[in-house]
């Protein structure tokens, strides 16, 4: 063990662990350097410099984020030359920005604008060269403006290091440098999977999610349509932090309350798919677990990790879950079984989502999950965008009285709830697949399967099945899903695997809120409390077992048949293809 | 640009490009990234340029993702990822070359192959391009066309350099 290194810095003794940078030991001395391009779960590119400091006895100001300390240094952070010199580079940051903040989709949520504020820019002394790129507007998804770009990198990075996709990278060079999948294609036809963490860790507004507010007021305002609603577990976790409010908890009832409100005619939740997924995920599960094969079952909830494993993993679309996700089941539903009961013409029937993720953007224009020839989602806002709705409409969210949703595709388990954290699909699938093969209920003692939650990227449980164990594997990222793949490959035994896209699943998805003033994107600490809040819902339940929600079996008694039936076949299960988009990564374990 | 759409069509030239790539693979095992670098070389070097069919191409072979082939590509000013011609002729620009006329004989062979620097003459065969100092001052006005030096070049002597490649193109060259 090497020995710790004292440094100094703003006159502030402090003692690190040899390798960290001058930024990581001011965040011990209660300094935070300005930073830009530094991203604690990316690599370091030191690109902006707006983290510099002044080091005694250099010639240069270095940049604190890579900077690595030493014994006996003595740094300074906030000398009034380097306030100057780190508002100049944000200024130079600046000059090719263009100056639209007031219609800007970010206005108010920018960390250039924050950060330009922070260090006192009042007016703009250079006037540089502006650039003019044509948005790349192809993806249902994610949009690309690289206008708005100030070449962070941070997108390159979250896209090549935690999802593994590597859809984009910064091409050319100086001022012509941008950021752009290969060959410039249209986001549509690149590897991009659409999972918008992109936007998340964006500063500025260069990626946001396909606007779909406009398509849903339009709906609102036609006096024909029926207007249907179905909101994601995970959006509960996280919408409140769009009005300003400490996650933690699970902003249910005041969703709903605030959907009502919208003009939405019927709300109704996405948790009543989960429990339907379960239902026939687990009866899948059961069969192939009986059958001998082939194991393992791998979800198929996640649309990011459905285009990746189409891409990238097509040798294990066989072991996908022919289920469709909660969502689709949802929708399919809406526009059939109640529809019918209701005596609706499903063409009149306008179905929004309101999910974290902006790849269920993309999702909802598959059109092999179609229903009758129309789709089963018309429209996908994200929380974000729910949020905005929110507010346009000048609903005071902070003190809405919860509401409870409508019924019969309202009520939902606990089992249901926790689909929105990583982990969570998982012990759904365990309690009700449990009751599937033994025709009894796992112990209230033994409900909850601990070792498959937490925000690890891959976590492996084996649970005892009466003497069966069934193997499980949970990864969360892209990254962690080719970690387990490849183990997979490698001749590594697994019954179940879940793999959601987004770091910590779905709560850490691609449309959740940005992050606050004091926040940084994808923080663990975040998405821990919003699993938390939907853990905390699960307890809260009475029922907390998807086989037990009474509107589902009443769907299956009067419509659907058994699980995994005829109708529940056509309705509720999908397949996979795969594709070979322009510019696809390769696999090397695709060589072998 | 026929010379480089019948390369590009010939699967003899994909299989010795793969076999450069082998080569290079063995030559970097430790990081089979570091071998782009020289196949990119051998590419705009049979190319004059790297076409998209060659970076995905060579993205499959190396298992670097394309959306970084291309970035590599792009960033270095040597390579180039639009059609370049067979032969490049660049005129040195900088201070020595351009008292002692270069302008009139970049001027010469621009009217005379009709394309202006940065430009590629609609056969493919070359294209123009303004050169900083090429350290041969001593000679100057200095023309660099591919690797070889022309020096002292005066205007009246462009046609003659122009007609020299086109007929060495004509043997080189299939038709």
């Amino acid at each position: 063990m090497a020995e710790k290194i004292s440094l100094t810095i703003d006159n502030i003794p402090v003692t690190v662990e040899p390798g960290a940078t001058i930024m990581e030991a001011a965040e011990k001395a209660g300094i935070r350097v300005p930073r830009l391009c530094y991203h604690p779960s990316l690599s370091i590119q030191g690109s902006c410099r707006v983290c510099i400091v002044e080091v005694e006895g250099m010639r240069n100001l270095v940049a604190s984020c890579h900077y690595p300390a030493a014994e006996g240094m003595i740094v300074n952070t906030r000398t009034p030359e380097i306030l100057r010199i780190r508002r100049d580079i944000v200024e130079l940051l600046l000059d090719n920005h263009p100056m639209d903040c007031n219609t800007c989709e970010r206005d108010g949520n920018c960390e250039l604008q924050r950060l330009a504020n922070s260090m006192g820019i009042r007016e703009r002394l250079f006037e540089g060269e502006r650039k003019e790129y044509e948005k790349d507007l192809s993806s249902p998804a994610v949009i690309r403006d690289p206008n708005k770009c100030i070449l962070c990198g941070r997108c390159v990075r979250v896209c090549g290091e935690i999802q593994e996709v590597a859809a984009l990278a910064q091409v050319n060079r100086g001022y012509k440098t941008v950021v752009m999948p290969a060959h410039d294609a249209p986001f549509m036809e690149t590897v991009c999977v659409g999972c918008g963490q992109c936007i998340n860790v964006c500063p500025t507004a260069a990626f946001l999610e396909k606007d779909a507010t406009q398509a849903f007021l339009k709906a609102i305002e036609d006096p024909e349509m029926i207007v249907v609603s179905q909101m994601a577990p995970s959006v509960r976790a996280a919408c409140g932090e769009c009005f300003g409010l400490a996650p933690g908890y699970a902003w249910e009832g005041e969703a709903f309350a605030a959907m009502r409100r919208l003009g939405i005619d019927y709300v109704f939740d996405t948790q009543f798919g989960a429990d339907l997924c379960i239902m026939e995920e687990g009866a899948e599960f059961v069969k192939k677990f009986k059958e001998g094969g082939p194991l393992p079952n791998i979800t198929s909830c996640c649309p990011t990790w459905i285009k990746f494993a189409e891409q990238f993993h097509p040798d294990m679309i066989k072991y996908l879950s022919s289920a469709k996700s909660p969502m689709s089941m949802q929708g399919a539903i809406v526009k059939t079984y109640w529809a019918e009961k209701m005596g609706i013409d499903p063409s009149k029937i306008f179905s929004v989502a309101i999910m974290c993720c902006t790849c269920k953007k993309f999702e909802a224009q598959r059109p092999e999950l179609g229903v009758n020839g129309l789709p089963a989602t018309d429209a996908v806002l994200t929380t974000r965008e729910f949020g905005w709705l929110i507010n346009h409409f000048g609903i005071d969210f902070n003190h809405l009285k919860p509401e409870p949703p409508d019924n019969p595709l309202g009520s939902s388990t606990g089992a249901a709830a926790i689909f929105g954290t990583t982990g969570g699909v998982t012990e759904a699938a365990l309690r009700s697949a449990y009751f599937m093969l033994f025709e009894e209920d796992l112990p209230d003692d033994g409900i909850d399967f601990l070792a498959v939650r937490g925000l690890e990227g891959v976590r492996e449980a084996v649970v005892d099945f009466r003497g069966t164990p069934v193997r499980a594997a949970v990864a969360s990222s892209l990254s962690n899903a080719n970690t387990v793949m490849d183990k997979l490959r490698a001749g590594e035994k697994y019954d179940w695997i879940e793999i959601m896209g987004c770091p910590g699943g779905c709560i850490g998805g691609g449309g959740q809120p940005y992050a606050g003033s004091n926040n940084i994107p994808l923080d663990p600490a975040l998405l821990e409390q919003r699993a938390c809040a939907l853990y905390n819902l699960d307890k809260g339940r009475t029922l907390r077992r998807s086989h037990q929600n009474p509107d589902i079996q009443k769907l299956y008694e009067e419509y659907l048949g058994e699980p995994l039936g005829h109708r529940a076949h056509e309705l509720l299960h999908t397949f996979y293809y795969p594709r070979m988009p322009l510019g696809v990564r390769p696999q090397e374990a695709q060589e072998k | 640009m026929s010379y480089q759409r019948e390369i590009l069509e010939k699967p003899e030239w994909w299989q010795q490009l793969d076999e450069y790539i082998r080569e290079q693979k063995l030559n970097n095992q430790e990081h089979v990234q570091s071998a782009l670098i020289p196949v990119l070389h051998h590419i705009q070097d049979t190319f004059g340029y790297i076409p998209a069919k060659a970076i995905n191409h060579v993205a499959q072979a190396l298992g670097v993702p394309t959306s970084y082939v291309e970035g590599v590509a792009s960033f270095y000013s040597y390579f180039s990822l639009t059609p370049k011609g067979v032969y490049t002729v660049a005129v040195c620009m900088g201070t020595a070359c351009y008292v002692r006329g270069a302008q009139a004989v970049m001027d010469q062979f621009c009217s005379q192959l009709g394309a202006a620097p940065g430009e590629t003459t609609n056969d493919g065969l070359f294209t123009m391009q303004c050169a900083r100092c090429l350290g041969a001052c001593g000679q100057a006005p200095v023309v660099m066309v591919n690797n070889k030096i022309h020096a002292p070049v005066k205007p009246e002597d462009v046609s003659e350099i122009v007609s020299m490649y086109t007929a060495k193109a004509r043997e080189e060259v299939p038709a």
